[in-house]
């Protein structure tokens, strides 16, 4: 292991953590007018009602994905008896159709952003930049899962990142990272961590905040919000506002 | 503890709602409205393709274009097979199934593509034999456009027929229709937001932004609060929250909440050249809105509606509105209101689509104009009682579009309204002339005389303030209006470049972070600022603008802190 090792996978991981939280904090804090998907609807539509759905459920299914193939130890996996080739198959295969997926997505994306002349001229620089990082972090990821793939199909055995990556993240988490593990993993997978890390950082600076404000409290509350201009006011009184129906 | 009304039914939770009604009959279409609007909320880039208010001519496509149409733009309530009610568009798993591209989400050619013209041109264009012009351009693409649509396309029945024939209201009632609309037809609606009672884009919003106030029924999107889901626009029937395409947040008509919480009426009321804008408040228990506004037949919606609003005269109503929480100043305000005069006592107001399941609070007079205009046109006397009930009766056609306008496609209300409007044209000619007074001509229309001219005074003749009966905000008097309202820097707001001006106490200036709720410490510091005879917060504060550069004067920096603490200097002597 040389010096490069323990910086990228000893040192770099929490230094990006701190930006993550520390900057989506102060984001929040500061700039919470900033905070919106900055929709680009109202331009366009046709293109974008394919390619933002396919891009967003493709990602998601990937990001479900990465929490399970990093989160959850192999161990545990072969405890309930998924047998590593059945899991190895099953994350293959959605794993391919998901990445395929997001990658066509981006991709129809960032043409309908340099096509589509109201869309380029709303473009930020900070916009370029962030799906620069993104598409190749998607590159990146997907390239790792194919060269597996191709392993599976010539008969030779795949890197298995479960026994490297995924034991150095979770080594991160409690403070001893495991630098040794994830420097034995391929040149792919490193790469893929590292422009993934990158993509962290700048995470809180871009848009994609709008992942971190994702509307799931909309499922449990009731259709018709009051608020109170003065918020003393609504201790004048005990009763709730009942609308006789949900 | 349980109160009753006079009519023995128990009162709920009683809600007080600034309201507006508006005249039709006096509308002549200037769009002064829509221009003051404009200046005041609207004239920022992002926002170039809004009008927060609109007139619109009717027949008419309207703005957005057909935005009538639910069918395809699926805005406001669906009642299910089982009574309840859930957004047309979709309930809240379906709405977030298609948060990533909103299926239902009028583009910006749907409103219209605004434009500026290359005015440069007329200056830098070489001689030559032709004259320069100005070409519009595309202030979405920048490039230059042809100006084919805009928010007023169709004024004054502009385009003709082929354009008009657009009207969804107009396409219901059928082809002969149309016809007669371009000989004997046509009144100027102006639109703003409409506060509902049961407001959809509300429901709409996946971040709970956008929200009800409870104190005056006023809908506002919290632009802190707002991510840009672009889910209310499509929720509002009637097309009447946008998105700023600069800031990606949603914007609406806030009914100029600055002014009401003051007294002073909106801007549009304000500057109405017609004076045919009313405001105030209307009582109404939130108990009944959601059954209201479920009723299972469209056409029961407007009297569900009406019985939503409470009588401020009734005493179990008063009693209830102590119990809840509303000022005094509010229920006697209530009292004075000219909409609930208009709309539930003479009941010559109607409600704009109540159909669309939002119980709309923003009500109108319908027009008589047309009725009175075919008359004369035909060499009738336009004023004369029984030739104006019976015209009524006979011109089926305008009552039925006002009634697909106001009712759900009732006429009985309309005709009622527009009875009662003919009753005091007649009878205030009678009176104009000297004529002897003809009771007759009230009771056909189940009103005293006494009655008929109060609604004439009200409708034709009433002063500022008595169209504008608006109480102060909570906390403030009557006797403090424009006490509140502190004459500061308009760079002042939050985030602005003014930003941590007076004194800097908070680490990021005064006005960051969140707004400060009125106190009374806030109140008297305010007081003192306003009227002090030294400039308010750090007194030796150096303005930058007026400094020239040279030397290092007092104040120029803060001062040392001397015990650790800062050095505060605010004017509180
Ligand atoms: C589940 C949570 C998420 C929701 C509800 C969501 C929703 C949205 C919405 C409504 C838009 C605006 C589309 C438009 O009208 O123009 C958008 C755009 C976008 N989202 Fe998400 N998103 C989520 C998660 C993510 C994540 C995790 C990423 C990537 C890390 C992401 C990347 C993007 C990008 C790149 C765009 C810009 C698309 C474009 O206009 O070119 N989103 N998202
Ligand atoms: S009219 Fe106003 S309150 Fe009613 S749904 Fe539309 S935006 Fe909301
Ligand atoms: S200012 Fe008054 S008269 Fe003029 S268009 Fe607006 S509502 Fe009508």
């Amino acid at each position: 292991m040389t010096w490069l090792d323990y910086a990228l996978w000893g040192v770099l991981p929490y230094l990006v953590l701190l930006v993550l939280v520390g900057g989506t904090v102060w984001r929040y804090r500061y700039d919470r007018f900033g905070w919106t998907t900055r929709s680009s609807q109202l331009y366009e539509s046709r293109l974008l009602r394919i390619a933002s759905p396919m891009f967003h459920f493709g990602l998601l299914v990937v990001i479900v994905g990465h929490v399970i193939g990093l989160l959850i130890p192999k161990s545990w996996t072969e405890a309930v008896g998924i047998p590593e080739s059945a899991y190895h198959l099953t994350a293959l295969s959605l794993g391919i159709v998901a990445g395929v997926c997001t990658l066509g997505g981006i991709a129809l994306l960032i043409w309908r952003r340099r096509t589509t002349g109201p869309v380029f001229s709303a473009t930020t620089v900070n916009d370029k930049i962030m799906y620069l990082v993104l598409t190749m972090a998607i590159v990146a990821g997907l390239a790792t899962t194919l060269l597996s793939a191709g392993a599976d199909l010539t008969g030779g055995h795949g890197h298995d990142y479960r026994e490297t990556v995924s034991v150095w993240f979770r080594s991160i988490w409690i403070l001893q990272p495991d630098v040794a593990a994830m420097a034995a993993s391929t040149f792919a997978f490193k790469l893929h961590v590292v422009i993934g890390l990158a993509l962290f950082t700048l995470l809180p600076f871009t848009r994609l905040v709008h992942a971190f404000t994702a509307p799931v409290g909309y499922l449990f509350r009731p259709y018709v919000v009051y608020r109170a201009r003065d918020p003393r006011s609504t201790t004048r009184t005990s009763r709730p506002i009942r609308r006789g129906w949900g | 503890m349980e109160i009753r009304d006079g009519a023995g039914r128990p009162i709920g939770r009683v809600m007080a709602q600034v309201a507006m009604v508006m005249n039709l009959d006096k509308c002549i279409g200037c769009h002064t409205c829509s221009v003051t609007c404009k200046q005041a909320w609207t004239n920022r880039s992002g926002v170039e393709y809004v009008w927060f208010n609109n007139v619109e001519t009717r027949p008419g496509q309207g703005y957005p274009r057909q935005y009538e149409d639910q069918e395809r733009w699926r805005g406001g309530w669906r009642r299910t097979g089982s009574g309840r009610l859930v957004p047309r568009a979709g309930g809240r798993l379906h709405k977030l199934a298609t948060i990533f591209a909103n299926p239902l989400m009028p583009s910006i050619q749907d409103y219209y593509e605004p434009w500026t013209y290359d005015y440069e041109n007329l200056i830098v264009a070489p001689l030559g034999d032709d004259m320069p012009v100005a070409r519009p351009r595309s202030l979405i693409s920048g490039e230059p456009m042809n100006i084919e649509w805009s928010a007023n396309w169709d004024d004054n029945l502009g385009g003709g027929p082929e354009v008009a024939g657009g009207d969804p209201l107009a396409r219901r009632l059928g082809e002969k229709v149309r016809f007669s609309f371009e000989e004997s037809f046509m009144f100027y609606l102006p639109r703003i937001c409409e506060h509902c009672l049961n407001p959809s884009c509300v429901a709409s919003c996946p971040s709970g932004a956008l929200y009800k106030r409870s104190e005056d029924g006023i809908v506002l999107v919290d632009q802190d609060r707002c991510r840009g889901w672009r889910m209310c626009v499509t929720g509002c029937p009637y097309k009447k929250v946008y998105f700023n395409h600069k800031t990606g947040k949603a914007e609406k008509c806030t009914l100029c909440y600055p002014r009401v919480e003051v007294g002073l009426p909106t801007v549009c009321s304000e500057t109405c050249v017609g004076r045919l804008r009313y405001l105030g408040v209307v009582l109404y228990d939130a108990e009944r809105v959601g059954q209201a506004a479920a009723v299972a037949d469209e056409r029961d919606l407007y009297p569900a509606q009406l019985d939503v609003m409470l009588d401020p005269e009734d005493e179990g109503v008063r009693a209830a509105a102590r119990r809840d929480g509303i000022a005094e100043r509010w229920v006697e305000s209530a009292r004075r209101s000219p909409v609930y005069t208009l709309a539930a006592r003479y009941r010559v107001a109607l409600p704009l689509h109540p159909e669309y399941r939002t119980l709309p609070m923003v009500w109108y007079v319908p027009p008589l104009s047309p009725v009175v205009d075919a008359l004369v046109e035909t060499g009738h006397d336009g004023e004369a009682a029984g030739n104006l009930f019976g015209a009524i009766e006979a011109l089926r056609i305008p009552v039925e579009y006002l009634a697909e306008l106001f009712t759900a496609g009732d006429v009985e209300p309309v005709v009622g309204a527009l009875r009662r409007l003919a009753a005091m044209r007649s009878h205030m000619r009678r009176v104009n002339l000297g004529e002897p007074v003809d009771e007759g001509i009230a009771e056909a229309v189940g009103m005293r005389t006494a009655e008929i001219e109060a609604m004439y005074r009200l409708l034709a003749v009433a002063k500022y303030d008595e169209r504008y009966v608006i109480p102060t905000a909570y906390g403030v008097d009557e006797a403090d209006r424009g006490v509140i309202e502190e004459v500061g820097c308009s760079l002042d707001f939050e985030g602005g470049p003014g930003t941590g001006g007076m004194g800097g106490a908070a680490p990021w200036g005064e006005a960051s972070g969140r707004a400060r709720p009125a106190t009374v410490e806030n109140f008297h510091a305010l007081r003192v600022r306003q009227s002090g005879e030294k400039p308010s917060g750090s007194a030796k504060r150096v303005n930058l603008l007026n400094w020239d550069g040279r030397g290092r004067p007092e104040g120029l920096f803060p001062k040392k802190r001397k015990d650790g603490a800062e050095a505060a200097e605010e004017g509180t002597e």
